[in-house]
C-alpha cells in the first residue's frame, strides 16, 4: 500500500509540473490554433536562466530565498521577452499562411534556441542547487519531500490564479472573444495582437515557473531538457483537450499519474512482458485511445469548426 | 555537415544570461555549424623544406549534440589534442611529411544518425576512424567502416559485441564490458557484503550489455538479482522504479548507463529513503555525476576500465596538457580517444602507408605505450590486459580504491581526473 501511495505521490508531483507546461501549449492553440513546438525550450531557458542567477547570487553571498525569487524573477522576464519576440519575428509573419508553415517555424524556432542555449550555457549539466532545506515527509510509509509539497502547491496555486484571470477579469474576456473568434473580437473593439502576445507572454511566465520546478525537483539543468518535456506536456494537454485550460490541468496530472503507476505496475502485471522502460509509452498509449474514443480529449467540449 | 562550433564559452558568467539580447544574438548566432571549415590544426613546428606532404584525414564520431554532448566534446578534444600533437612531431609516413586533420561529425548518440555520418566519412575517403563514443552507434557504424576497410578503433565503446563481430577493422583501446560487469558483479557481493542487489540500466547497447555482465557475475558469486528495472539514456525522472526497488530492500543498487542519469537517480534515491549502496560503471565515474548527486554520492562506488591516469607514466602530463589546451577538465574518455589516434598514426608509420588497405594488417600488430595502457590487441580486437579500477565518491572526489584483474597492481593515490571544486562551469 505505501508504494502505491509513493507512486501517486511521485505522479502528481510530475504531473503538476507537466500541467504548467501544457497550459503554455492550451493556451496559444486556443487562440491561434497554432501549436507552439518552442514552448519546451522556453520551460528550458527559464531553468537555465534560474540556474545561472541563482547560483550567481548565491556566489554574491546572497541568502537563497532571496536568490531564488530573483531567480524566477529574472527567468520569469527572459522568458516573457523570449515568448513575445518568437510571437512577432516567428508566427505574426505567417498569421494568414497555411497551418503548415508555423508548424515548420515552431520547430525552426524549437532548434534555434536549443543551440542559442547550447552556446551561452555550454554542453555541460548543470547541478541545480536545493533551493528548499530537505526535509522529508512520512505519509502512510511513503517519502514526500518538502520540495514536492511545495511544488504541487504552487502549480496549483498559479492555475487557479490563471482560470481567474481568464474568467473573471477584462483581459480574460478578450482572450476567450479572440479564441472565439479574431475578427469578431476585432470587430468588437478587442485589440487582437496584443492579446495573441500577451498570451505568449503569459505562457512564456508559466513555462519558467516550470521550469524553475523541474530543475528544482530533479537538480539537473541542461540545454536539452525542453525537448522531452515539451513533447509529453503537448501529449498531456491533447490528453484533456487542447485549447482548453482545465483539460491541460487534468491531462497533465493524469499522465503524471499514468506514466508513475504504468512504470511501478506493468512490470508485475504483465509477468515481466513489459517493462518499467515503457515508462514514456504509456502515455502515448492512453493518448492513441483517447484520441480514437474521444477525439477532443477528455475535457475538451466540441470544438466549432470556423467558418 | 562538419561541426565546427567552437564558440562554448568556457565559463559563462553567472548574470551574462539575464540579458535577453545576449541570448538572442546568440541564437541568431546559432547556425555556425553550417560552415564547411576545416579543423584548425596546429601549424608544424618544424618542416623539412624539401619532403612531399600528404594529407592524413582522421574521422571522429560522437554526440556532440543532445543528452551526451558533454562527452561527445571531450572525446573530440582527445582527438584533437593528439592530432595537434601528431602534427607538432612532424610525423613522415613512407617518406613523405604528414599533415594530420581532423573530421568530426555528431551523431547525436542516435544509432541511425551514426550510420550516415559514418557512411559520410566513408564517402570523404577519411584514412582511420576514432570512435563512436557509444557502444549502440559503434556497433552499426562498424559494418560500414569494415565493407570499406577502413580500420577504427574506439576509446569508449565497451559492449562485447563490437569486437565480436569478426570485423578485421574494428578494435577498442578499453576494456570491454565482460571484463567490466565481471568485476562490478565480483565487487558488489563479496566485497561490499550485498546479498540483494538491483540493477537498472539505460536499454543502450552499453548500458544493457554491461547489466548483463553484471547480472551473470552476481549469480556466479552467489549474490540474487531482487529487481531488474530499465529507464533510458533521456530520462530525469525515477522515482517511479526507484519505488518498486525500495519495495525490494536491496543491499545494492547497481546501475548501468551514462552520469546523466546516475547523478539524478542517486539522489532521488536518496529523497525516497533507500539507504542501499550504489555502484556505476564506467559511464557514471565522472565528475559529472558528482556535481549532480551531490552530498548522496558520499561513500559510494564506481569502476573504470585501466588504471588511475597519475598511475601511467604520460597521465599527470596529459591531464596537464589538456587543460592548457582547452580550459576545462577531462569529463571521462578524451586520453582513451587521444590514445585511438595515436595507435592508428602509429600504424601508418610502420607500414610506411596512410593507404588503409595498406596499415590495417599494422593496427592489429600494434604494441604501443599510450597514455593509458601499453595497448596491444587480441585476435579480436581487443585489448590484451584488460584491468579494471575501483574508485570511491568521498569528499567531493573520485578517490582511487584498487585495481582488479588485468595484471595491474597499485594501491592509494587519487582520481584520474581532478574533481570540479566549485560545480560551476
Amino acid at each position: 500500500m505505501d508504494i502505491f501511495i509513493q507512486q501517486i505521490i511521485n505522479g502528481l508531483v510530475l504531473g503538476s509540473i507537466y500541467a504548467l507546461v501544457a497550459l503554455g501549449y492550451t493556451m496559444v492553440y486556443g487562440i491561434l490554433g497554432l501549436i507552439n513546438f518552442a514552448h519546451g525550450e522556453v520551460v528550458m531557458l527559464g531553468a537555465l536562466t534560474a540556474y545561472s542567477t541563482i547560483t550567481g547570487l548565491l556566489g554574491l553571498g546572497v541568502p537563497l530565498p532571496l536568490a531564488a525569487l530573483a531567480g524566477l524573477a529574472v527567468a520569469a522576464l527572459l522568458c516573457m521577452a523570449v515568448g513575445y519576440t518568437v510571437e512577432r519575428v516567428a508566427y505574426r509573419p505567417l498569421r494568414g499562411a497555411p497551418r503548415l508553415a508555423p508548424l515548420i517555424t515552431a520547430i525552426g524556432v524549437s532548434i534555434v534556441l536549443q543551440n542559442g542555449a547550447m552556446m551561452v550555457w555550454g554542453r555541460n549539466y548543470h547541478a541545480f542547487p536545493n533551493l528548499v532545506p530537505e526535509r522529508q515527509y512520512d505519509v502512510f510509509g511513503a517519502t514526500i519531500t518538502l520540495l514536492q509539497v511545495l511544488t504541487v502547491l504552487l502549480a496549483a496555486l498559479t492555475m487557479a490564479g490563471l482560470m481567474l484571470l481568464v474568467l473573471r477579469t477584462r483581459l480574460g474576456r478578450a482572450m476567450r472573444a479572440t479564441a472565439e473568434n479574431p475578427a469578431i473580437a476585432q470587430l468588437m473593439g478587442v485589440d487582437v495582437n496584443r492579446i495573441v502576445s500577451l498570451t505568449f507572454v503569459l505562457g512564456s511566465a508559466l513555462a519558467a515557473l516550470a521550469g524553475l520546478m523541474v530543475s528544482a525537483n530533479y537538480s539537473i539543468a541542461h540545454y536539452y531538457m525542453g525537448f522531452i518535456l515539451g513533447l509529453k506536456a503537448f501529449t498531456a494537454a491533447v490528453l484533456g483537450g487542447i485549447g482548453n485550460l482545465a483539460g491541460a490541468m487534468v491531462g497533465g496530472i493524469l499522465l503524471g499519474l499514468i506514466e508513475s503507476l504504468g512504470a511501478g505496475y506493468i512490470g508485475d502485471l504483465t509477468g515481466g512482458f513489459f517493462g518499467s522502460n515503457y515508462q514514456d509509452v504509456f502515455a502515448f498509449f492512453v493518448l492513441i485511445a483517447v484520441l480514437v474514443f474521444r477525439p477532443s480529449g477528455l475535457v475538451g467540449e466540441k470544438v466549432a469548426e470556423r467558418a | 555537415m562538419t561541426k565546427t562550433c567552437p564558440a562554448r564559452p568556457a565559463y559563462p558568467h553567472p548574470l551574462a544570461s539575464a540579458a535577453p539580447l545576449a541570448l538572442l544574438i546568440a541564437a541568431a548566432l546559432a547556425g555556425c555549424g553550417n560552415k564547411e571549415e576545416p579543423k584548425p590544426a596546429a601549424t608544424p613546428a618544424t618542416a623539412p623544406a624539401v619532403a612531399p606532404t600528404i594529407t592524413v584525414r582522421i574521422g571522429h564520431v560522437g554526440p556532440l549534440t543532445g543528452p551526451q554532448a558533454h562527452l561527445g566534446k571531450d572525446n573530440e578534444d582527445g582527438a584533437l589534442l593528439a592530432i595537434d600533437d601528431l602534427n607538432a612531431q612532424g610525423i613522415e609516413i613512407g617518406g613523405a611529411k604528414a599533415k594530420f586533420e581532423l573530421l568530426s561529425e555528431d551523431d547525436q548518440a542516435d544509432p541511425k544518425q551514426g550510420t550516415i555520418v559514418a557512411q559520410k566519412l566513408v564517402d570523404a575517403k577519411v584514412n582511420g576512424i576514432v570512435g563512436h563514443l557509444n557502444s549502440g552507434t559503434t556497433i552499426p557504424a562498424s559494418k560500414i567502416y569494415f565493407d570499406a576497410g577502413i580500420p577504427q578503433v574506439s576509446g569508449s565503446a565497451t559492449n562485447p559485441k563490437y569486437t565480436q563481430q569478426g570485423f578485421n577493422t574494428a578494435f577498442r583501446v578499453m576494456t570491454n564490458d565482460v571484463q567490466q560487469g565481471l568485476v562490478l558483479g565480483e565487487y558488489g557481493v563479496k566485497k561490499l557484503g550485498a546479498k540483494k542487489i538491483a540493477l537498472v540500466d539505460d536499454r543502450t547497447a552499453y548500458g544493457q550489455g554491461l547489466a548483463d555482465e553484471v547480472e551473470k557475475s552476481i549469480k556466479a558469486n552467489g549474490g540474487e538479482v531482487v529487481a531488474r528495472e530499465f529507464t533510458n539514456d533521456k530520462a530525469t525522472d525515477f522515482k517511479a522504479i526507484l519505488t518498486k526497488i525500495k519495495s525490494k530492500k536491496p543491499d545494492l543498487i547497481v546501475y548501468a548507463g551514462m552520469d546523466a542519469q546516475a547523478g539524478p537517480l542517486m539522489k532521488q534515491l536518496r529523497e525516497l529513503g533507500i539507504k542501499s549502496n550504489f555502484l556505476t560503471g564506467d559511464g557514471g565515474c565522472t565528475p559529472e555525476f558528482m556535481k549532480l548527486a551531490g552530498e548522496a554520492a558520499e561513500g559510494q562506488m564506481c569502476s573504470l576500465p585501466g588504471v588511475p591516469l597519475d598511475k601511467m607514466p604520460g597521465g599527470p602530463a596529459f591531464v596537464n596538457k589538456f587543460k592548457v589546451k582547452f580550459n576545462t577538465d577531462i569529463q571521462l574518455y578524451a586520453p582513451y580517444v587521444y590514445d585511438a589516434t595515436m595507435v592508428l598514426a602509429d600504424a601508418m608509420k610502420r607500414a610506411g602507408s596512410a593507404d588503409p588497405a595498406k596499415y590495417l594488417p599494422e593496427v592489429a600488430k600494434t604494441d604501443y605505450q599510450g597514455v593509458t595502457a601499453r595497448i596491444a590487441f587480441d585476435a579480436k580486437g581487443d585489448l590484451k590486459s584488460g584491468p579494471i579500477s575501483l574508485y570511491k565518491y568521498a569528499g567531493g572526489k573520485l578517490q582511487f580504491v584498487e585495481t582488479v584483474g588485468g595484471g595491474a597492481g597499485g594501491s592509494g593515490g587519487d582520481a584520474p581526473v581532478p574533481a570540479k571544486g566549485d560545480g560551476q562551469k
